[in-house]
């Protein structure tokens, strides 16, 4: 397994008081090739999950448990070896990408300096390479967005940069915290497609986090539901939603827009006949 | 009498942009019938809230006109005009800026009464308030709160109770639920159809969400870069999309009718 998180409890320090647990004992595993879905709604520790994940928790939050990656436990690791990792083995992207990107920096050079401060490559080759990943997340005339500024961009082929920037370096593991949650529907359907078919060609794992269970059936082998911190449950992706084992999971399926859920309700007879 | 009570005319909102222009709104003409929900819904850039600005007389049209109860609100004069919009009020999107952090539930809840000349004040104003506050689903007493001591749903239901007290007739909701979480989602739209229900209250309803649409609209109206592109009963649009645009929204929406990544659908194709 190429991440293994065990029993992973996350608390935040008060001034006064006793801390906040806002995680308390996740676990899972994931593969090369695979993407695990995290659905969760506000306060359900998701977020904070990720950060875990790639060593960005906050001094005042104490973590205990494993994440091993690739073997290799993060919670300690030092801020050095932190560093390696992030980037060129774990990649990240965030919800606004209007954020997540430098303003004052051309496109080009922001996924050329990130393969620039981790290898010793020319300018020049960093150049093309950032063009091949411009092409490879499909931005139309990716030849000339090379020269671009993030506000010329839309919000979608800013998306499309976060994440030629989060794979520059060839990570192993993509963490994508609502990568599509500020996007037009339209633009969501297409980043999700280039997200699954980089998970499929490059063998990476990916951990998408969402709110959106939508999201979560088209895009994730696996799916973690979270409330409040703790595990509702964990399993296949289709299971998961169509035969639900926790309450919660049942509540959130049932808060869907009856159009989003409306091809559970054919499927649920037939379901709950197989299962009986 | 008509029974319509918003109607926009040919309307059109022009931005300029250095030395062009470019038409926001672009020749849009809409109709309300009273006690009903238009659902209105595009992406970014579809002029969506522009339209709803311009509804709530917060902005002026470049052309076209907008009837409320057969008259034109662009044609009337301020002091009439500022009499006319307690009968329509706003719901945002985000209930942490469109409330007062420094204002308690109460003064936020009780402002739009500055349109009204003879409002209740002191025991009567508490009394209403504290009624709003529960048809809403909170308590008479949070009225002495602070909106921080709210989560983001409890905000919307007291940005709902800000919209109520003046008893309007339009409500002009712009993505109302579009900042909450899926349950608290479903619980605010069911807030709103209780309140057309109970007060015969007409809403636009803007969003980019056609699965919200689908759950509470009578009618919808789809806007793409400021035009209209199909308008009808709610129904017949979703069921029956005639324009590709349409049918692109539509099949755009993350739904639970295919589970699995792609790759299990195309493996069968030779590498």
């Amino acid at each position: 397994m190429m991440l293994e998180i065990k029993d992973l409890k996350v608390g935040f320090q008060n001034e006064v008081g006793p801390a906040t647990d806002v995680v308390h004992g996740i676990s899972f595993s994931l593969g090369k090739g695979e993407t695990l879905g995290i659905v969760g709604e506000s306060g359900s520790g998701k977020s904070v999950l990720s950060l875990a994940t790639i060593g960005l928790l906050p001094k005042t939050a104490k973590a205990t448990g494993e994440i091993l990656f690739n073997g290799e436990d993060i919670l300690t690791m030092s801020e050095r070896e932190l560093c390696k990792l992030r980037g060129s083995r774990i990649g990240m992207i965030f919800q606004e990408p209007m954020t997540a990107l430098n303003p004052a920096m051309k496109v080009g050079s922001q996924i050329a300096e990130a393969l620039r401060l981790h290898s010793n490559i020319s300018r020049a080759d960093a150049n093309a390479e950032a063009l091949r990943l411009l092409e490879m997340v499909k931005i139309p005339d990716a030849k000339r967005k090379m020269h671009s500024y993030p506000h010329e961009m839309s919000g979608g082929q800013r998306q499309r940069v976060g994440i030629a920037i989060a794979l520059s370096l060839k990570p192993d593991l993509l963490i994508a915290d609502e990568p599509t949650t500020a996007l037009d529907v339209t633009v969501q359907a297409e980043i999700l497609d280039i997200l699954d078919d980089l998970v499929t060609e490059l063998g990476i794992a990916l951990i998408l986090i969402s709110h959106d269970l939508g999201v979560i059936a088209r895009i994730a082998d696996r799916t973690l539901v979270m409330y409040r911190g703790n595990e509702m449950e964990q399993g296949e992706t289709e299971r998961v939603l169509r035969q639900p084992s926790h309450d919660y999971t049942r509540k959130l399926l049932s808060a869907l827009p009856r159009r989003a859920r409306a091809g559970l309700d054919v499927m649920a007879p037939t379901t709950l006949g197989d299962s009986v | 009498m008509s029974k319509k009570i918003l109607e926009i005319i040919g309307l059109t909102r022009e931005f300029g942009i250095g030395n062009s222009t470019m038409k926001a709104v672009d020749n849009v003409s809409l109709s309300l019938e009273k006690g009903q929900i238009l659902g209105v819904v595009g992406e970014s850039g579809s002029g969506k809230s522009t339209l709803a600005r311009i509804v709530m007389a917060l902005d002026k049209p470049t052309a076209g006109n907008v009837l409320f109860e057969n008259e034109d609100i662009f044609a009337l004069s301020a002091s009439k005009l500022r009499r006319l919009r307690s009968n329509f009020q706003m719901i945002f999107q985000d209930p942490y800026g469109s409330l007062d952090p420094r204002h308690k539930i109460s003064r936020i809840i009780a402002e739009p009464l500055h349109l009204e000349a003879n409002a209740p004040r002191g025991k009567a104003l508490r009394d209403r308030i504290g009624k709003l506050l529960e048809e809403v689903g909170l308590a008479a007493e949070d009225m002495d709160k602070y909106p921080h001591e709210f989560s983001g749903g409890q905000r919307q239901r007291v940005a709902i109770a800000r919209a109520l007290i003046t008893k309007p007739k339009l409500i002009v909701a712009d993505e109302a639920t579009s900042a909450l979480d899926l349950t608290v989602q479903a619980q605010i739209l069911k807030l709103i159809l209780e309140m057309r229900d109970t007060h015969g209250i007409s809403v636009l309803f803007i969003t980019h969400n056609i699965g919200v649409v689908d759950e509470i609209c009578d009618s919808v109206a789809v806007m793409q870069s400021g035009k209209l592109v199909e308008t009808g009963p709610v129904r017949q649009v979703l069921d029956n999309p005639r324009e590709s645009y349409t049918k692109r929204l539509l099949s755009a929406e993350p739904t639970l009718d295919k589970i699995g990544r792609k790759k299990h659908q195309v493996s069968e194709s030779p590498p």
